[in-house]
């Protein structure tokens, strides 16, 4: 049975003295009826499918529409001139996540963590921590399977559908996983993670899905960066000590409420927010007439 | 939900719905079919027609169609495929009724003169399901072997259906009945657990007040795009 409360995984940590990402894997093979290696497997797979989508990234390609493309680069290019404002490691994380943004609206082979929308945010952390912490596969293959957790919990009891619960449900979910995953390579046990993912979730509640177009392209690509930054400060505070003082369930059940609460017109249907703005209705109205946008 | 939804599933861009979601419609499609599809017309409805280019739906469906999977980094490329193999295709847009957002009608032709109209839904996260065959309900999502008998709305039809599933040791994990009117057209949904022989299929043909059969099976099957 799917975990609906992060409690209950902290609590049979407790209890079985496992480690997070073991219980989320077990719970996977008894529900698939797979054994606990081909699990693991499975998992590994798509983490050698995130860093595939990483390293075909291109600057040349534009989306469909001309609205994006070769950001993830002048991103890339501005870190490697060597002095940044945050630093190499966030800099190579919104890198990666805006790159990742584009390759999916560009009709690349990317994996969908937990929406096709939000998939740059949890490859760019991890990714990114792998290549400056020098982690084996393993280690990150586990960190895949905290982020799943939290995620499973998300679904279950919140929402992972911006048509569902707004931009929260996938920008929001997908940055609650990243800093869980990276909270345990960082040394947290089950209730750190837990914390990582609700400093970062409070966050970003609320969050609209006002798609200019329709199209998963602004905001979403760029979302995805800013989605990974505010991860990043959630994890860095759970290290520093700092607890949220909401308690995690009731965060992922206040992303629920909000949910329901928020109108149609900000729920994917491109009728309120960013989407009605006089710019995005000039991007409308032109791509309907068939003229190239981005030139 | 399967973790695996979660992280998951790998999948060319941009979106679940209108990418992935439309691969499978045409993937089922094309199973559905049973044949080498000569020529397709597809008439995109609601947020398909108007966001269609941008989320490269019309792509996705011919990709489906090709027999693509939905990781399939060919898919932006499907088009092409589809003419350089000799399969006509024309895009339109339509106003179906009471139809969900994102929905797609296929007018499709095989190789041998057969035809099928199917209405498909994408409803979200890749989710899908085939509304419609030849104007008639079918709720189909793809997810076990299924059968599809349209016949006269009169006495026995279910009876004989399932009299030769239990003779061919086929469980039924769901049947669904419906009808355009009494005594008019109806239609069987039968989602089975096992797969149906071709015999099977055949012999429902030939019976009398049957008027097609539509079979969709799970097995990978014969030539696959090249």
């Amino acid at each position: 049975m799917s975990f609906r409360l992060l409690q209950e995984i902290c609590d049979r940590c407790k209890n079985e003295e496992k480690e997070f990402w073991q219980i989320v894997m077990e719970d996977d093979s008894r529900e698939r009826g797979v054994t606990a290696e081909e699990s693991f497997q499975t998992m590994r797979n798509m983490y050698h499918d995130m860093k595939r989508a990483d390293q075909s990234y291109k600057a040349d390609r534009k989306s469909a529409s001309g609205l994006v493309g070769g950001e993830g680069a002048k991103m890339e290019a501005y870190r490697l001139q060597g002095k940044t404002l945050l630093g190499d490691f966030a800099t190579e994380v919104m890198e990666k996540a805006i790159k990742m943004g584009e390759s999916n609206a560009c009709m690349r082979r990317i994996v969908a963590a937990p929406t096709a929308g939000s998939c740059g945010v949890l490859p760019a952390v991890l990714l990114t921590y792998q290549t400056n912490y020098k982690c084996s596969e393993e280690t990150m293959t586990k960190a895949l399977f905290v982020a799943a957790g939290i995620g499973e919990v998300l679904a279950e009891s919140a929402s992972i559908a911006g048509a569902e619960g707004g931009c929260q449900a996938e920008i929001g979910s997908a940055a609650a996983m990243a800093a869980g995953s990276i909270a345990y390579l960082e040394g947290s046990d089950a209730t750190g993670i837990s914390h990582a993912a609700a400093l970062t979730l409070k966050s970003l509640l609320g969050l609209t899905c006002d798609p200019v177009a329709g199209l998963v392209e602004v905001p979403c690509v760029k979302r995805n960066a800013t989605g990974a930054m505010v991860a990043l400060a959630g994890v860095q505070m759970v290290l520093a000590g700092i607890k949220s003082v909401i308690p995690p369930d009731e965060v992922v059940d206040t992303m629920y409420r909000i949910g329901n609460q928020l109108p149609a017109c900000l729920r994917e249907t491109g009728e309120g927010g960013l989407a009605v703005t006089p710019t995005a209705k000039k991007v409308e109205e032109c791509l309907n007439k068939g003229c190239p946008l981005g030139e | 939900m399967n973790l695996f939804d979660i992280i998951g599933p790998v999948m060319v861009g941009p979106s679940s719905s209108h990418t992935a979601g439309a691969v499978r419609i045409g993937g089922i499609s094309k199973k559905l079919m049973r044949e080498k599809i000569k020529d397709a017309e597809i008439l995109l409805h609601g947020s398909f027609a108007s966001t269609g280019t941008g989320h490269g739906t019309k792509q996705a469906l011919v990709a489906g169609l090709l027999g693509m999977e939905t990781d399939d980094e060919r898919i932006p490329d499907s088009l092409e495929i589809a003419t350089s193999q000799g399969i006509t295709i024309k895009f339109g847009t339509t106003e179906l009724r009471n139809a969900h957002p994102n929905s797609v009608k296929m007018i499709l032709h095989g190789e041998s003169g057969k035809s099928l109209e199917i209405i498909g839904q994408s409803l979200g996260g890749g989710r899908i399901n085939i509304s419609e065959i030849d104007g008639l309900t079918a709720n189909v999502a793809g997810d076990y072997p299924t059968l599809i008998v349209h016949n006269q709305d009169q006495p026995g039809h279910v009876a004989s259906v399932t009299a030769m599933l239990a003779h061919k040791s086929v469980n039924i994990a769901e049947l669904r009945l419906y009808r355009s009117g009494r005594g008019g057209m109806a239609v069987m949904v039968v989602e089975c657990d096992q797969e149906l022989p071709e015999e099977a299929i055949k012999w429902l043909e030939k019976q009398e007040g049957i008027v097609k059969v539509t079979y969709l099976s799970l097995l990978d099957n014969e030539e696959d795009t090249e």
